[in-house]
């Protein structure tokens, strides 16, 4: 069990599916589901060895710091691995329905998930600020190309919007990590954290980066590329974009906040980011409750629930961090529960018009029931993991004596209730059945699994939890 | 001023230049243009770092760096120009036709 290079292999599995992918173009899907499960056994096999022994370390090619690139993998690490695999399993066999096989988009979209992917857990397992630029480059690209697998005019520009906006931010960030390193000279995260002081280096190091993950986490107010490009992006990219690769610039945030920035620079600038964060969930919200196509809807529900997670740096502290990891793996689950229901729902019935879908819950029962189930963790209702999520950070909230945190969470519940009912209201209008649809049961059974998960992680706390522990910040 | 400051100032110049251009202008291609003058500024900004001591030879890990910054600039760049060229001959890809049930 220790033998096995299980960091490497969970980078390296997703890595030779998509590379495989491009030369075997008929059987990308087949190795897209090997290479998925692939990964998924490597990640519980870091999240194994992590419960176990605790934070582990890698030097990859023996090269030693401070030269050479660590692999890291802490409790917070494992635990979002592993909810990305399995999330990640879900969205491949999803992808094997939606897409025609042998399909240009099919043979497209297979390979450049797997690079996602790839860049994503080598995201996760990094513990330097240069490494964490380049796979959150990586994830970000792939990001990009899989939104303009659409084809139409409207997934390229959006994706090309999403591009601008990501270079800027990435740009911001490398500036902040040069700062970084000509003040101290090294990189990996535990070192810069023992030799950061507070300076005005430190502060413009802080503000590029910090500023840059935010126009690509997307922060409110710099959210302006993410709704067109969650909604105009093909049914199974949204699912994954939402629910997994979004996370990946707030993670990159946390990460250098814990082993860099948190301890010098005090809590104004955490403050700062909470105060943006609450405004993204007020915001989000209404404007979710407001629209009229339900793909737009989940894109804006998904602002508002990262919003929530931007709550962890005000409230920063063990419980806390614990809600944030836990509200990161169980709105994967509900995300992209909620977008391969809505995904179904438009191809039955040819539009996702929220206004239009009367009587349809009684013809595609278990979409509807998915996105309820769903809906029910995105508003933080017990038994979810939304519910432990937010419990957790509105009780940090009360012990700090901040309720207006502890407000923010519960008004973006109500609203997330709100908007979520909306949909549910139409579809059980009764109305008359008028023809039969063809109806894809797979699809459904993918989403309602999404959708149970996100309850059981509400039933199961413990387990998950524990994991969060190991590496957390007292 | 020493010489390693003057670099690392007017690279700090060439990214403020090229980000307020990349915010300011509404055309594609001006956008483009500017986060690559940008990245330039970053990288200037790195080099200049890299110098150590007066006499010593230069740290080698800001050059890594830096080449490693124009692999991902240019990528990103060769992606830009992709999609604005997609976009421009209205190319359609057609996968909505290509979905299953």
């Amino acid at each position: 069990m220790r033998g096995v290079p299980w960091l490497e292999l969970t980078i390296l599995a997703p890595l030779c599916g998509a590379l495989l992918g491009l030369v075997l173009q008929r059987a990308v899907a087949v190795l897209a589901l090997v290479s998925s499960l692939s990964t998924a056994v490597a990640s519980a096999g870091v999240a194994v060895l992590v419960a176990r022994h605790g934070t582990i370390r890698r030097s990859v090619g023996a090269w030693e710091l401070p030269l050479g690139i660590q692999l890291r993998a802490d409790g917070l690490a494992a635990l979002v691995l592993v909810a990305f695999a399995v999330v990640g399993v879900f969205i491949t066999a999803y992808a094997m329905v939606h897409f025609e096989p042998g399909s240009r988009a099919a043979r497209s979209f297979f390979p450049l998930w797997l690079f996602a992917w790839t860049g994503l857990d080598a995201l996760l397992l990094s513990s330097d600020v240069f490494n964490l630029y380049v796979t959150l480059e990586l994830t970000t690209l792939t990001s990009v190309g899989l939104v303009a697998t659409g084809g139409d005019p409207a997934a390229l520009s959006s994706a090309l919007r999403y591009l601008l906006f990501a270079m800027a931010g990435s740009l911001l960030y490398l500036l902040g990590v040069a700062l970084l390193y000509g003040a101290h000279g090294v990189l990996d995260l535990d070192l810069l954290g023992a030799v950061v002081t507070r300076g005005p280096v430190t502060w413009g190091a802080l503000a590029l980066i910090t500023c840059g993950l935010a126009l690509k986490a997307p922060l409110f107010p710099l959210h302006g590329w993410l709704p067109a490009a969650y909604a105009s992006a093909p049914v199974p990219v949204s699912a994954l974009l939402s629910g997994v690769v979004g996370k990946c610039s707030l993670y990159v945030l946390v990460r250098i906040w814990l082993g860099v920035f948190g301890v010098p620079l005090g809590r104004a600038p955490a403050v700062l980011i909470g105060v943006l964060g609450a405004a993204g969930v007020l915001w989000a919200s209404i404007v979710a409750c407001r629209q009229q196509r339900l793909k737009l809807l989940v894109a804006y529900s998904s602002i508002a629930q990262l919003g929530t997670i931007f709550l962890v740096f005000p409230l920063m502290g063990r419980a806390a961090f614990a809600g944030g990891a836990y509200l990161v793996i169980s709105h994967a689950c509900a995300a992209a529960a909620m977008f391969i229901a809505a995904g179904t729902i438009e191809q039955v019935v040819g539009h996702d018009e929220i206004d239009r879908l009367d009587g349809l819950a009684h013809r595609l029962p278990l979409t509807f029931v998915a996105f309820a189930l769903a809906g029910v963790s995105a508003m933080g209702m017990p038994p979810s993991g939304g519910f432990v999520a937010k419990w957790l950070l509105v009780r940090t909230a009360f012990e700090l004596h901040e309720w207006w945190w502890a407000a923010v969470i519960l008004i973006g519940g109500l609203l997330s209730a709100a908007y979520v009912f909306r949909v549910l209201r139409g579809a059980f209008v009764p109305a008359p059945i008028t023809e039969t649809i063809r109806r894809s049961r797979a699809s459904d059974l993918l989403a309602l699994g999404l959708a149970l998960l996100a309850l059981a992680l509400g039933l199961a706390p413990d387990l998950p939890l524990a994991l969060a522990a190991q590496g957390a910040p007292s | 001023m020493p010489p390693w400051l003057a670099y690392a100032a007017s690279g700090v110049s060439l990214f403020a230049v090229g980000m307020s251009a990349l915010v300011l202008h509404g055309e594609v291609m001006r956008k483009i243009l500017a986060a690559n003058v940008s990245a330039s500024g970053v990288f200037l900004v790195l080099v200049a770092l890299a110098r150590r001591a007066p006499k010593g030879p230069p740290d080698p890990v800001p050059h890594a760096l830096v080449l490693t910054g124009i692999v991902v600039s240019v990528s990103a760049t060769a992606l830009a120009l992709a999609l604005v060229r997609q976009l421009r001959h209205g190319a359609q890809l057609g996968p909505s036709d290509e979905r299953r049930r």
